[in-house]
């Protein structure tokens, strides 16, 4: 039984939900309809949209947004965002000492073909010194939550993790249509974000430069999934958003095309992946990024925001060894869980995915998104069959997981309210400080019973509050 | 500003504006076959509409017979059409997306509800008698885009840019109307200052909207290609002639001299044509021959508007 | 030996060029055994070029330019000295750590006929086992020119029994890295007689070998370097130390020449 985060396991309504639960209890069915309509045309009209791959006839689409808040009290916030920063931290030395002396290798606490071999491991990076220390300036770490103290880190998203303008536009949505249920209670602020974020980029300036770094937002173009959250967030901290085609290396450093003289940039908030982002040193077929960039990088001319390479740090086969990897380098126990987790490299624990398949969720170690994924309990016999075979050519390629009962919160679906599984995205910003969001990303999987909370396949979004004492 | 966003701004501009002047043809064109007539003329008809919208030839390569609906289809739906009401449409709504950060939210949420509706239309509903309500429908979201664009953008690059487009495109617009009535639609002779003839010219008013503003400003009731030449030529007061267009084009780079302390070849190049089009008149026109004066005019439009892109650096 | 390098990279196009952006790997370190008396690159944009050390310890420009007309030369011109130490490298700083020059890329990986040659030995018998195994892909592996590409990954190379130095280098490093001895591939410039030219620069392997250092071995000659060898640059493949790397915009239907001379210079 899941545990249902308005009504504990008592039935009682927890604290945090109480005044949620009454404005529920006399919210009517016009009101609801008039709520959600508003809602999908105010998201569309904005074009608050992301794209489906893979999807020809509604390439963008837009997110379905549930009314009905997630909520967590001031202390259940406060424990859990001392595990996220712990974890944050431990990752950014982590990532340093992987491109420098890599002693958790020499110490024995992970094997070095882990690290050595793994396709997310960057060898251009390696003697690389960013700004203060600094490689994942910006991550989502996904959190799930089975019991009332009881967390989960699912994964730690250190390349380019999305979803923040969604965390925004549903605060403002839920402010707009609802602004009566923020008048009784104090609901820690989110707007903040893009300043913080403008903060953390200036902090990361490359040393030889002045009191006001320019700084770029760096997308693929109006056909990446996540455009509008590039768009949005250079609108919201006043910089130009670029594609590779502006920007271009001269005389050793990077500057941007404009309609008058080419002008001198010194932070890349880049949400171009690694493979993409300089042809020079990376794929050379690819015309997305900026040729010579990772050069100019390198010499410290400017500061690439996340550093490239960070993708070893949330690489699945690297996930198992957090709990090791947060005592090396805080000295301390890990604040947050960390799943259990197979490896299906290794022969006996293959052994065990292969007889439990259906009691398991498979992952692939490569992959994001909740695509290519296997959810035991919610699949049909021949999908666990289809996907058997593919895991067992390939055993490398796979971890996974016991089936978390994730917990559940009230959500608008067609019968009315009934409970949906959710997870969370908190984003974590590290700079000169180590800054988190109050609340993050509520995800929701609409469909009943549902695990997978992805928006590509089928998943919601909610407003994420967190209450302040 | 960066560069691209500049053309991203030139271009949204531009293909709202020629999806206007599409749905204006189409209207003028889908007009003449409702009039008496000879039902043989029909074909004609859909074809002077195809040679005004310069998409003849892209026709003919596709499609091998003129057929009204066919035509209406490929002008207002057929993606591979570039200058097609949905093709425009889409190429500004994605022009608009690139650079959604310099739109006021009223010029984004414009573009976008368009390419919304418009994308959700199925094109098989737009039958003739939905026709004209369906270029109504085009032509009000265009000028609602414009209202928006002069309404809240303030004046600095991005509008200025936006107007450049939007003015060498309708500039290169009512100059390829007039020229193909005058050069192509009539090709004998005898049939100068017919009822046919006639007709035509009060076409070509009409799908610059201009007809009624023609009648006003000569107090003639009678098109005479003299006066609607001039009229879509000289004429300053008409906001579809060449000089208006060239006057507003003018004022857009002369603030972008100005917003950026410095003239470059396309300021010399814009206020050259104005010149000309201020100092221009119809006798001379005429003597040296029209379509010459249009050709030559259209070649400098394009000229213009490929220093622009250089000078400010467009991708 | 007192050498004499000069390589030169000929670029000519149908068209100007609009931009370019060109790195250059071209410079030679001095250590232990080789001293660099004099070297300068000459290419267009050179005299504002970026220059930086890598995290391989390798010396890198970054040159740009804009608005070229004509054709362009990359020249890399200069005077080592080198001195024999029986393939030997000491005195080059390390800042990689070791492991990761075990990483085997998607042109080193090893294929099953390749790991054969990969026996385990005790740690004091590597150094005569790595020349055995010189002499082994030297032999297996015939050196002719036009039978690979710079795409050619070591398992197919190996497996058709030719290619050219950058094959037989990729080979051997795939083999020593299954073995888990860190190996890098390393270009540089071969003298090969008085007054000889050639048209590509030479590469070879080094490999970490307990107890002594730094190693070279050539296993397109079936040699270790000698004083007739100029190293340049090492990294983990030959795509992580290419002399010339460029993106343009412009220059249409590029054409690229080189030539390579090196002499025993004059006292």
């Amino acid at each position: 039984m899941s545990f249902n985060e308005m009504l504990g396991p008592d039935g009682k309504v927890r604290l945090p939900y109480s005044k949620v639960e009454s404005w529920l209890k006399q919210l009517g069915p016009s009101d609801i309809e008039r709520a959600l309509r508003e809602c999908d045309a105010r998201f569309r009209r904005q074009g608050i949209t992301f794209a489906v791959y893979g999807d020809e006839k509604a390439s963008e689409r837009i997110i379905p947004f549930d009314i009905v808040p997630r909520i967590f009290a001031a202390q259940e916030w406060r424990r859990l965002s001392a595990g996220i920063e712990q974890r944050v931290r431990a990752i950014n030395a982590f990532l340093h000492d992987l491109y420098h002396r890599q002693e958790i290798i020499r110490a024995g606490r992970i094997p070095e073909d882990v690290i050595i071999q793994n396709q997310a491991f960057v060898p251009e990076m390696v003697g690389v010194n960013p700004a203060k220390g600094i490689y994942a300036h910006i991550m989502g770490i996904d959190i799930v939550r089975v019991g009332d103290n009881d967390f989960y880190v699912l994964e730690d998203n250190c390349r380019t993790p999305s979803g923040v303008s969604y965390m925004l536009e549903d605060r403002e949505a839920m402010m707009h249509l609802f602004p009566e249920l923020f008048a009784g209670q104090r609901v820690a602020p989110v707007e903040n974000y893009p300043a913080m974020l403008h903060k953390t980029l200036e902090a990361v300036a490359p040393s030889s430069v002045g009191n006001e770094p320019v700084i770029v937002v760096l997308t693929p173009g109006i056909h990446n999934s996540a455009f509008f959250e590039h768009a949005f967030l250079a609108d919201e901290m006043g910089v130009e958003l670029c594609e590779g085609g502006d920007l271009f290396v001269s005389d050793g450093w990077l500057y941007m095309r404009t309609t008058q003289a080419p002008k001198r940039v010194d932070v890349v908030y880049r949400r171009i992946d690694d493979d993409f982002l300089d042809p020079l040193s990376f794929r050379p077929d690819s015309s997305l990024g900026v040729p010579g960039i990772l050069d100019i990088y390198r010499a410290g001319r400017v500061t690439l925001v996340n550093a490239p390479g960070t993708g070893v740090a949330d690489d699945k086969s690297i996930y198992t060894f957090m709990p090791d990897i947060i005592e090396f380098y805080t000295g301390e126990k890990p604040l947050l869980n960390n799943v259990p987790t197979w490896r299906c490299s290794n022969p006996q624990e293959l052994k065990y995915v292969d007889e439990h398949l259906a009691e398991l969720v498979v992952k692939e170690v490569h992959g994001s998104g909740g695509y290519g994924m296997l959810v035991g309990p919610t699949s049909t016999k021949s999908q666990i069959e289809t996907f058997r075979a593919k895991l067992l050519a390939r055993p490398s390629n796979y971890i996974a997981q016991p089936t978390l009962a994730l917990s559940t919160v009230p959500t608008f679906v067609d019968a009315g309210i009934a409970p949906r599984h959710v997870d969370l995205r908190p984003f974590v910003l590290s700079g000169d400080q180590v800054r988190i969001t109050p609340g993050g990303l509520t995800r929701v999987a609409l469909k009943e019973g549902s695990l997978v909370v992805n928006s590509s396949q089928g998943g919601g979004t909610k407003d994420t509050w967190v209450l302040e004492d | 500003m960066l560069g691209r966003t500049a053309a991203s701004l030139f271009w949204m501009s531009r293909y709202v504006e020629r999806a206007e002047n599409m749905a204006r043809l189409l209207e003028v064109g889908y007009r003449i076959t409702l009039m008496p007539g000879a039902v043989e003329g029909h074909r004609d008809e859909w074809q002077s509409t195809l040679a005004s919208a310069a998409c003849l030839q892209t026709y003919t390569a596709k499609h091998k017979q003129i057929d009204g609906t066919m035509v209406i289809n490929f002008l207002l739906f057929d993606e591979d059409n570039t200058s097609s009401v949905k093709f425009c449409m889409r190429a500004a709504r994605n022009n608009g997306r690139a650079v959604r950060t310099a739109l006021t939210r009223d010029v984004w949420e414009s573009l976008n509800s368009t390419w919304n509706e418009l994308a959700q239309i199925d094109p098989a509903t737009i039958t003739p008698d939905r026709l004209p309500s369906f270029l109504d429908w085009v032509k009000q979201k265009a000028m609602a885009f414009r209202g928006a664009l002069l309404g809240t953008m303030l004046r600095n690059d991005p509008y200025y840019f936006s107007q450049l487009g939007n003015f060498i495109e309708r500039a290169d617009n009512t100059a390829r109307i007039l020229d193909v009535k005058y050069f192509i639609l009539l090709p004998r002779p005898t049939d100068v200052g017919s009822e046919l003839d006639a007709q035509q010219w009060a076409q070509v008013l009409r799908s610059v909207s201009a007809h009624r503003a023609y009648r006003w400003f000569y107090k003639d009731s009678r098109y005479k290609p003299w006066l609607v030449s001039e009229f879509l030529i000289l004429k300053d007061e008409m906001p579809r002639s060449l000089l208006f267009t060239y006057n507003w084009i003018n004022a857009a780079l002369k603030d972008l001299g100005t917003l950026y302390g410095q003239r470059y070849e396309c300021h010399g190049l814009a206020s050259e044509i104005q010149e000309l089009l201020k100092n221009g008149n119809m006798e001379e026109i005429f003597q040296n021959g029209l379509h010459e004066f249009l050709a030559d005019f259209m070649h400098k439009n394009n000229a213009l508007s490929t220093a622009i892109a250089k000078t400010y650096n467009f991708p | 030996m007192r050498l004499h390098v000069r390589h030169t990279t000929h670029f000519e196009y149908n068209t100007a060029l609009v931009y370019a952006v060109q790195r250059f790997m071209l410079t030679p370190l001095g250590f232990a055994s080789q001293r660099v008396e004099s070297w300068k690159i000459t290419a267009p944009g050179m005299d504002k070029a970026l220059a930086y050390s890598d995290g391989f310890g390798n010396k890198v420009h970054l040159a740009s330019l804009a608005n070229h007309q004509g054709p362009m030369d990359v020249v890399a011109e200069g005077i080592v000295e080198s001195s024999d130490a029986g393939g030997l490298v000491k005195g080059i700083a390390e800042i990689a750590p070791r492991a990761v020059y075990l990483r085997q890329t998607p042109v080193t990986a090893p294929s099953e006929a390749m790991l054969k040659l990969a026996t385990p030995v005790a740690t004091k018998d590597t150094l005569p086992f790595l020349h055995q195994l010189l002499k082994q892909i030297h032999k297996n592996v015939e050196y002719r020119l036009g039978t690979t590409d710079n795409q050619t990954t070591a398992a197919q190379a190996f497996a058709n029994g030719n290619g050219v130095c950058q094959d037989h280098t990729h080979i051997f490093i795939g083999i020593t890295r299954a073995l888990r001895l860190p190996s890098r591939y390393v270009t540089g410039y071969l003298v090969t007689g008085v007054g000889a030219s050639s048209t590509a620069a030479h590469a070879w392997a080094e490999v970490f070998v307990p107890d002594l250092g730094w190693v070279g071995f050539d296993a397109a000659n079936g040699i270790c370097p000698t004083d007739n060898y100029v190293r340049v640059a090492a990294g983990i493949d030959a795509a992580s130390v290419t002399p010339i790397r460029g993106s343009r915009r412009g220059g249409v239907a590029e054409t690229m020449t080189v030539e390579v001379v090196v002499e025993i210079a004059q006292q």
